[in-house]
């Protein structure tokens, strides 16, 4: 892997807000929307992504993430042109991750092929349970037969690092039938597994369903047991734990990602995307009539030196190697030997990281971070 | 100005329920008599303290002067006292009624008559008043006005059945209203020839005039100059200014002789001196005797105040010394808590005077508190043969120095419509309620009279009684005396630490009862701690309930990728911002909010 050292890193994130229906769980910018509204969504993506490379002069692109939404949905010359939009615009890395989200039953092999073409070489594929009765309950449009259809498609048209999510403390679901979930996910075996536990947002059908009603979910005791579950089945399947919800086989883990927790500069297009640039945290516009008429910008925010820092640790502590402390060290010092005491985290060679009872009360820990 | 013709004065004050329309009518009769027109007039110009505005009731005795031309063509001087309208201050009331030689008696047309109502016609009967009464709210579509005036009649027992029926609102038929003070309230008596003696019925402090004494001079005459002597306190002063009141304003004039209302100050600095039911006269020619019904204030409801932020201790005191100058019924006096650090142990008339200073500080002087659970004052006699009378929990001798303890006692009254008797019934007995019997109103109304423990009712009595009645039950007690009881002091320990601010005294045989509620409660209000925290409630070192704030084991936020950063964050910082409301005991934060949370404990809904 040559790498040039000058350039500064760079992610890409481009967000299609579509979806064929809305899960009732999900808060994410994304609505269903019709062939026209998506044309000319990605007409405009076009347009905000057109001149906007030359500011990046200096920048290489390591990897590029097609997020949503679905954006397995669009067609796929559309998606292409997208992305070889990109690629025109931007310096990127020989062996850039370029990742599409899609869920299953939106994708066939024949448009996976195209993906490959273009230049797509990772997948994430929205599969959160096996069982249809649980799926149903969430709103997913899919069951698992049409998920293991698209997965076995993906892998025939030739992608070699494919991402699962998995999601725990379903409506209905159980310690038995989420280990089942895993057993038969970890026999696909995907490169990379996320695996979240639900979490009710407001705003959503499931807040109006759940909220207030904890005996309609799984009781803490069982949703602690899946989460143990997931770790435990998972690290003796051959994956490691590289953030809090994140597992991959040596090698797969997702680096768009880590750029997240790593505070790589990011730019992100569409709408609602955030980008980090330089220290400044934008929001694209998040009302998708303006965006269409081509007012792109949203929100900026500066973040101060205290920010910076805090931002630091509460995102790099996600992942499982924690951060080096760097100069920052002198300022947590209190902090990190309290916490250290606690054995909530661990300090070796100029780095903290949290122990794996630290991960499991991360909030707690991380809080702390903020001044 | 010349010499007042007594026959042409009428004071009087207005009794009613809370809500039946008192200090609307007040207005009313201001703007009608020509002091104010009603642009000039802000809306119910007597209750002028904010707060008395928002929570519609009269806190402080407020009085007004107007003249009205009546129909035969002569002009009458109207003194409106307004009396403060809730039970805690049932003794400020006596001393308005005491100035007054009648009273309206407003009753609504719907409501018909509710157990204030009662209570204050009482209490103006008691103090040989004419009473005027009036159906106010005909305007409403349920009022019964003829319903109403058999109801004065059959349970009061006065004349109504000429009742002005008039809606106050709409200013409609008021105008017979101010006939019927001039016909039927009797004229003052009393001659500006004897020795000076005057009732304080209220008083406050002016940063400029120093205390303004409101009296009602009832022999003599007072002017500038006149060496004034206060008979309880000995309090002494030289009169430097007397007048009347206008509204919202002191007018000046010369002199104040009997039969007049108005106020007096002379260079006296603290309120404590001037309080109310005390008599003023002439120090160098004094009347006989001070005017009947004085007495002390005592405060019946204790808690501790303490800052939130500990720094915030002297703001806590000044302030505190401020609302002092113009409210004698408040005490306080600094404590020590091991879990709240500095603060006042303060004594109040009741729970609405508690929460009334309570969020005067907080809003009037910008401090954040943390209250301990209110107390009455109990009465301790130890073997020594001392009696202590105990404000705060934490000073309760050992067991074995207490001969025996007792508890202040209220007679209550409370109107319900009947079926909701069996409920209020059971409530009153839950709280250790003595029946003394019941009256029906009428066919759908009781009035059922208990004796009940203060420390039972001074918690969340009132809304249980609302909930309870759907709203419909009224209430209204008197302080009764002391009797002896069986009360223990029920300490909360967390995570096996007592923490001293959350201990109280309750009756034996309650004690398990309130302990498992506010082992309960607490377990609620408590967060998630990295270990597990017991918490327990005892009577004298024996455990006698328990509960479990589990161990956090898990508090992961799964997602966090580019979009979400900035959400997250916010998240991170309310649970960081959550912490700093908390107070440490031993290695458990607690929330501020918990020690007041534990007030509430009536399950029933």
């Amino acid at each position: 892997m040559i790498k040039n050292n000058k350039m500064r890193e760079l992610e890409l994130y481009v967000h299609i807000p579509f979806c064929v229906r809305k899960c009732a769980y999900c808060d994410f910018l994304s609505a269903p929307a019709g062939r026209e509204v998506q044309e000319a969504y990605v007409e405009q993506l076009l347009r905000e992504i057109r001149g906007s490379g030359s500011a990046f002069g200096e920048y290489e692109v390591q990897s590029i993430f097609f997020g949503g939404g679905t954006p397995g949905i669009l067609e796929t010359d559309r998606l292409c042109q997208v992305l070889t939009r990109l690629k025109q615009e931007f310096a990127c890395a020989e062996d850039a991750e370029v990742t599409v989200e899609t869920n299953p039953g939106t994708v066939s092999e024949e448009k996976l092929c195209r993906y490959l073409e273009a230049g797509v070489n990772r997948l994430s594929l929205g599969l959160q349970s096996m069982d249809d009765r649980e799926l149903s309950l969430l709103g997913r449009i899919h069951t698992w037969e049409q998920f293991l259809d698209s997965y076995g498609a993906a892998r025939k048209a030739g992608f070699e690092n494919i991402n699962i999510d998995v999601m725990s403390a379903l409506p209905g679901q159980t310690v038995e039938s989420f280990r089942r979930t895993l057993k038969k996910v970890l026999a696909l075996e995907p490169e990379h597994l996320s695996a979240y536990s639900l979490i009710i947002e407001e705003g959503t059908p499931f807040y109006e369903r759940y909220e207030g009603h904890p005996e309609l979910l799984p009781s803490e005791e069982e949703e602690r047991r899946m989460y143990y579950d997931t770790k435990e089945m998972l690290a003796a399947a051959g994956y490691r734990r590289y953030e809090i919800s994140n597992y991959a086989k040596p090698g797969y883990e997702c680096r768009h990602n880590l750029g997240y927790w790593e505070r790589t500069e990011y730019r992100g297009y569409g709408l609602g995307a955030a980008s980090l640039l330089g220290q400044v945290r934008y929001t694209n516009q998040t009302e998708l009539t303006e965006y269409l008429k081509g007012n792109t910008r949203g929100t900026s925010e500066p973040l101060t030196e205290q920010a910076v820092r805090e931002e630091y640790f509460f995102l790099g502590l996600r992942k499982t190697d924690g951060v080096p402390l760097g100069a920052y060290g002198a300022h947590y010092e209190e902090l990190i030997k309290k916490l250290t005491a606690q054995q909530l985290l661990e300090e070796r060679d100029g780095r903290i990281r949290l122990t794996d009872r630290g991960i499991d009360v991360s909030n707690y820990v991380l809080a702390q971070f903020l001044d | 100005m010349a010499a007042v013709d007594q026959s042409k004065i009428r004071n009087f004050c207005i009794v009613a329920h809370i809500d039946h329309g008192k200090s609307t009518l007040a207005d009313r009769i201001i703007e009608k008599t020509g002091l104010l027109t009603s642009r000039e007039m802000q809306s119910q110009v007597l209750d002028n303290m904010e707060l008395e505005r928002e929570r519609g009731i009269t806190i402080k005795a407020q009085t007004v002067r107007t003249v009205y031309k009546a129909q035969d063509g002569e002009e009458y001087i109207f003194n409106l006292i307004d009396t403060p309208g809730h039970v805690d201050f049932n003794y400020e009331v006596s001393r308005s009624l005491a100035a007054c030689d009648g009273a309206i008696l407003v009753v609504d047309a719907a409501q018909g008559i509710e157990a204030q109502t009662l209570a204050n016609v009482y209490l103006a009967l008691d103090h040989d008043l004419d009473v005027v009464p009036v159906i106010n709210k005909i305007d409403l579509p349920s009022a019964e006005p003829q319903r109403v005036m058999d109801e004065i009649e059959d349970v009061i027992g006065i004349e109504a059945q000429d009742a002005p029926l008039i809606s106050a609102k709409t200013g409609q038929n008021v105008d017979e209203v101010l006939e019927q003070i001039v016909k039927r309230i009797p004229a003052p008596s009393g001659s500006p020839d004897n020795p000076l003696q005057a009732l304080i019925f209220d008083s406050v402090y002016d940063p400029y005039k120093g205390v303004i004494i409101f009296c009602r001079i009832k022999e003599g005459t007072v002017r500038k100059g006149t060496p004034i002597r206060m008979m309880a306190t000995g309090a002494e002063a030289d009169v430097v200014e007397v007048g009347y009141f206008g509204a919202g304003q002191f007018l000046p004039c010369e002199e104040l002789s009997a039969g007049m209302v108005g106020y007096i100050t002379g260079s006296i600095k603290n309120v404590k001196d001037t309080r109310v039911g005390d008599t003023v006269t002439d120090r160098e020619r004094p009347c006989a005797e001070p005017l009947p019904g004085y007495k002390k204030v005592q405060s019946m409801v204790y808690c501790g105040l303490y800052p939130a932020d500990g720094a915030k201790y002297p703001d806590l005191r000044d302030a505190l010394e401020k609302l002092q100058l113009n409210d004698a019924a408040l005490q306080f006096e600094p404590e020590t808590s091991i879990a709240l650090g500095f603060g006042f142990r303060c004594g109040f008339l009741g729970l609405l005077h508690l929460e009334i200073i309570q969020e005067r500080l907080e809003r009037e002087y910008n401090l954040d508190l943390v209250t301990t659970a209110p107390g009455v004052v109990y009465r301790v006699h130890k073997s020594s043969g001392e009696m202590i009378e105990l404000t705060n929990p934490s000073n309760l001798p050992d067991p074995s120095e207490i001969e025996y303890m007792e508890e202040p006692m209220v007679s209550a009254e409370i109107m319900v419509t009947t079926e909701f008797i069996g409920s209020i019934m059971e409530l009153c007995q839950e709280r250790r309620g003595i029946y003394l019997g019941m009256e029906y109103m009428e066919e759908t109304r009781a009035l059922l009279r208990y004796e009940l423990p203060l420390n039972e009712i001074i918690y969340d009595f009132f809304d249980a009684l609302k909930s309870r009645s759907r709203g419909y039950a009224s209430f209204d007690y008197d302080f009764k005396g002391y009797v002896q009881s069986e009360l223990v002091k029920l300490d909360i320990l967390i995570n096996r630490e007592e923490v001293d601010a959350l201990s109280f005294i309750v009756h034996g045989a309650s004690a398990y009862d309130r302990g498992r509620k506010m082992c309960e409660k607490l377990k609620d209000e408590i967060p998630r701690h990295l270990f597990e925290i017991p918490i327990q409630a005892a009577v004298g070192g024996k455990i006698i309930a328990r509960e479990t704030v589990k161990a956090m084991r898990k508090d992961v936020l799964a997602k966090c990728y580019g979009g979400d950063i900035t959400r997250k964050r916010k998240l991170l910082e309310k649970q960081k911002e959550g912490k700093k409301r908390m107070r440490q005991i031993g290695n458990v934060e607690i929330p501020q909010k918990a020690f007041m949370s534990v007030l509430k404990l009536d399950d029933k809904k």
